[in-house]
C-alpha cells in the first residue's frame, strides 16, 4: 500500500537580501550582487502511513515548520519530492493542487490568525468544501455537513452564525479542525496546534485530534517544540535541528533509548513534574547556530560536548540502528567516546 | 552582601506579606475583578510559583505588588507588606525607590523589555545610577561583573551592544543581570522563559535559581507551567478567576493535590512516566470573569461539584503548611 505521505531528501533554501537593487553592494571596486540563502530544510525524508501519526520536534529556528508549510505547498521546495499517495506534487501549481488539498488539510498554531475574522463560523467551515466542488454542491448539503462538523468537534448549532472573534482560543482552534476535516482528508498536517492553548485547553483538544483519528483514520504529521505532547500523541518521533533530521524512531524506542545527542540533551532538558525520573544529564550550552551559515561537518557540533575531529570535516548521514530507529551521529561508529 | 550571608540565618522570616488583596478593573462593560481576595506570604530566600491558567489574575498579582496598576485598574483593599512596610500605602516616590533596588522585575518577553535604543550598558548603568551611589568606575566594574554572572562571555565589550544584536536567551540573561544588578531582596518574574526554546529555557532556570540563592533574595515565580515551578519553587500558590485555590510546599502539592483544579491542572499535562490513550481534561473553559457565578468559581468545571457548591463561596481553608478553597476536598489517595 502507498504511504499517505513520502517525503524524499526534501530541501529548502530562501534567498533573502530583497531586490536586486537592495542586494547591489561594491566590494573591491566591483560591483556584485551576493547571494545569501538561508538553509531553513536540509534533505528531510519521511514517511506518514495511513492511520499514523509522525511527529516532528525541535526549537525555534529547526526549519521543523518550514517542513510542514513545504509539504502542504505553501511554500514550492527548492529540491526533492514530495508525494501523496505516490503522486509527487512537488512542482505542482495552485490548480493542480485544488484536488490534492482535498487529501491533505492544516491546522494551524495561532487560533486568532489563522480564522478570517469578517467570516462567519459557518462560511470558514464551508469554504474548503465549496471550494472543492467549484460550488455545484447543493447548499442544503453543504449546510448540513457544516453542522455535523462543528456537533463532532465540540460545538453547536448556534455556534455557526458567529465570528471568530465571539470565542476562545480553544473553541477557534476547534473551528480549524472542523474546516481541516470538511473535505474528508486522509492527512492532518497540525502546526504546533495547541502550543497557544492553556494547558486544560491544550488537554481538550490533544483528545479531539485523538478521538478524530480513530474515528476517521486520520494521519497526522504533528509539528511540536513540546516533548510531553509528542509523546502522548505520536507513533514515530523525528528530531530536526538547523534543517536536518538528526534522529527518527518509534515513540518509545526515542524516549527510552535516544542515541543522538541533541535528542538526549533535549529530554534532559524538558522540565517534568515528575521528580523520580532518571536524568541523564547532557547539558548545552550557547545557542543554535544562523542557518545563513551552516557549521561544517555536522550541524551540532558547535554546541555538543562530545564532539571530536571527525564531526568538523564529514556530515553524518541518517543510519539504520535497527528497530525502526535512525541516528545521524558519529559516535554510532565510535560508541567508545559516547559518555555512558 | 551582609545581607546575603545572614539569609540564611533569618529564613522563616517574612520578606512579603500579601493580604486579601483585590485589585479590580472597571471596565465600560463591568468590572473585572482580576484579583480578588488574594493571600500569600514569600520567606526570605524562597521561590514561590504563582501559577494558574491565562485569566487566573497571577501577572495581576505581581504588577499590584510593584504598584503599576493603571487606571482602570485599582488596587481596592489589601495588605501588600513588603519588609515590613504597607507598599499598598506608599507614595509613588517610595515606590520608585524601590522598584529596581528592592523589588525587580523579569518580564516574559525579551524582546519588548529592553530599550532597542540604548546599548545594554546604558541600560544597566541606568539602574546603578538611580539605585547607588557608586561612581562610574564603580559602576562599570558592577556591570561586567554581573554580565559575566549571567553566562555572557567578553563582557567589557559586549556593553557597548544594542539588543538587537543578541538573541532571545542572551537577551533574557541581559534582563536577569538588569534585574540582579541592585542586589534586590525579591525578583518578580512573570513568565521568564514562556518565549524561549526548552534547552535554553533549562540554562535560565538554573542561571536563575543560582542567582536567588547566590544573592540571598527570594523570588515569585509568575507561570503557567507546572512543570516548571515544580522544578523551582519551594512553595506554590495556585490561581484561578482571581482567587486562590490552593497553597503549600511544591512536592505536597504536586504528589497530593486537594483542590479538583489543581489535580485537573495536573492531569492534563501529558506525562511521559505514565501514558494514557486520553488526557484527563478539565471540561468547559474558564467563565468570563465579569460574569462570575454565585459559589465556587469552579463549579461548572468540577467532577465533585455539590449543591453547596452552588450557593456558598468556599473559604480557603488553612491546615498546617497547606491550604485550600473547596467544599470538598480531595483526600489522600483520591484522584477525581
Amino acid at each position: 500500500m502507498t504511504a499517505m505521505l513520502q517525503v524524499e531528501n526534501l530541501h529548502q533554501e530562501f534567498r533573502i537580501g530583497g531586490s536586486l537593487l537592495d542586494r547591489m553592494k561594491f566590494t573591491d571596486g566591483r560591483l556584485r550582487f551576493p547571494d545569501t540563502r538561508v538553509k531553513a530544510v536540509n534533505g528531510v525524508s519521511l514517511t506518514v502511513n495511513r492511520g499514523e501519526v509522525v511527529a516532528l520536534v525541535g526549537e525555534s529556528g529547526c526549519g521543523k515548520s518550514t517542513v510542514a508549510k513545504t509539504i502542504a505547498r505553501i511554500y514550492r521546495p527548492s529540491r526533492g519530492a514530495i508525494r501523496i499517495e505516490g503522486e509527487d506534487i512537488s512542482s505542482y501549481g495552485v490548480r493542480e493542487m485544488l484536488p490534492v488539498r482535498s487529501k491533505m488539510q492544516m491546522i494551524f498554531q495561532d487560533p486568532f490568525a489563522s480564522l478570517n475574522p469578517r467570516q462567519k463560523v459557518r462560511d470558514i467551515v464551508a469554504e474548503p468544501l465549496l471550494e472543492q466542488t467549484q460550488g455545484r454542491a447543493a447548499r442544503k448539503d453543504v449546510a448540513q455537513k457544516t453542522l455535523d462538523l462543528l456537533a463532532r468537534v465540540g460545538l453547536n448549532t448556534e455556534h455557526a452564525g458567529r465570528y471568530p472573534h465571539q470565542f476562545s482560543g480553544g473553541q477557534r482552534q476547534r473551528i480549524g479542525i472542523a474546516r481541516a476535516l470538511s473535505v474528508n482528508p486522509g492527512l492532518i498536517i497540525a502546526d504546533e496546534p495547541v502550543s497557544a492553548l492553556d494547558v486544560s485547553i491544550q488537554a481538550q483538544i490533544l483528545n479531539l485530534m485523538m478521538d478524530l483519528r480513530d474515528e476517521f483514520g486520520l494521519a497526522y504529521l504533528f509539528i511540536s517544540h513540546d516533548l510531553s505532547v509528542v509523546h502522548h500523541i505520536a507513533d514515530r518521533i523525528g528530531v530536526m535541528y538547523l534543517g536536518f533530521l538528526v534522529e527518527t524512531g518509534p515513540r518509545e524506542k526515542l524516549f527510552s533509548a535516544p542515541r543522538h545527542p541533541y535528542t538526549r540533551a533535549l529530554l534532559s532538558a524538558a522540565p517534568s513534574i515528575e521528580k523520580t525520573r532518571p536524568r541523564e544529564e547532557i547539558e548545552l550550552t550557547g545557542e543554535v547556530p544562523s542557518a545563513l551559515d551552516l557549521p561544517s561537518g555536522c550541524c551540532f557540533r558547535t554546541r555538543c560536548p562530545l564532539a571530536f575531529e571527525r564531526c568538523k570535516v564529514e556530515r553524518p548521514t541518517l543510519k539504520d540502528m535497527g528497530d525502526g530507529q535512525q541516528v545521524a551521529c558519529h559516535l554510532t561508529d565510535e560508541p567508545e567516546r559516547d559518555i555512558s | 552582601m551582609a545581607e546575603a550571608k545572614t539569609a540564611d540565618a533569618t529564613a522563616s522570616e517574612t520578606l512579603l506579606r500579601v493580604e486579601d488583596l483585590r485589585t479590580w478593573f472597571h471596565t465600560f462593560s463591568g468590572t473585572v475583578k482580576a484579583v480578588d481576595g488574594v493571600s500569600f506570604s514569600v520567606k526570605r530566600g524562597e521561590i514561590m510559583g504563582l501559577v494558574g491558567e491565562s485569566g487566573g489574575g497571577k501577572s495581576v498579582v505581581g504588577f499590584s505588588i510593584l504598584g503599576l496598576i493603571d487606571p482602570p485598574g485599582k488596587i481596592e483593599s489589601g495588605v501588600i507588606e513588603f519588609n515590613g512596610e504597607n507598599l499598598k500605602d506608599a507614595g509613588d516616590a517610595r515606590l520608585r525607590d524601590i522598584r529596581g533596588r528592592d523589588i525587580a522585575m523579569v518580564f516574559q518577553d525579551p524582546m519588548t523589555s529592553l530599550n532597542p535604543l540604548h546599548t545594554v550598558g546604558e541600560q544597566m548603568d541606568e539602574m546603578l545610577r538611580l539605585h547607588t551611589d557608586m561612581d562610574a568606575s564603580q559602576r562599570h566594574a558592577r556591570c561586567v561583573e554581573v554580565l559575566e554572572d549571567v553566562g555572557i562571555s567578553r563582557a567589557a565589550d559586549r556593553l557597548k551592544a544594542y539588543p538587537h544584536q543578541f538573541s532571545g536567551g542572551m537577551r533574557q540573561r541581559v534582563v536577569i543581570a538588569i534585574a540582579m544588578l541592585a542586589q534586590p531582596k525579591l525578583v518578580i518574574a512573570d513568565e521568564p522563559t514562556t518565549a524561549l526554546d526548552v534547552t535554553i529555557q533549562a540554562q535560565i532556570l538554573k542561571l536563575m535559581r543560582r542567582q536567588i540563592r547566590d544573592n540571598g533574595a527570594s523570588m515569585i515565580l509568575v507561570t503557567h507551567d507546572l512543570a516548571v515551578v515544580s522544578e523551582m519553587a519551594d512553595h506554590i500558590t495556585v490561581l484561578y478567576c482571581g482567587k486562590v485555590v490552593e497553597r503549600g510546599p511544591t512536592d505536597d502539592v504536586i504528589r497530593r493535590p486537594s483542590h479538583p483544579y489543581t489535580r485537573g491542572l495536573i492531569d492534563s499535562i501529558p506525562n511521559p512516566a505514565h501514558r494514557t490513550a486520553r488526557l484527563k481534561q478539565i471540561p468547559g473553559a474558564v467563565p468570563d470573569i465579569r460574569k462570575l457565578p454565585k459559589g465556587c468559581n469552579f463549579q461548572d468545571r468540577c467532577p465533585r461539584v455539590g449543591a453547596v457548591c452552588r450557593e456558598s463561596e468556599p473559604p480557603l481553608v488553612a491546615t498546617g503548611a497547606r491550604a485550600h478553597a473547596c467544599h470538598f476536598p480531595l483526600k489522600e489517595g483520591e484522584t477525581q
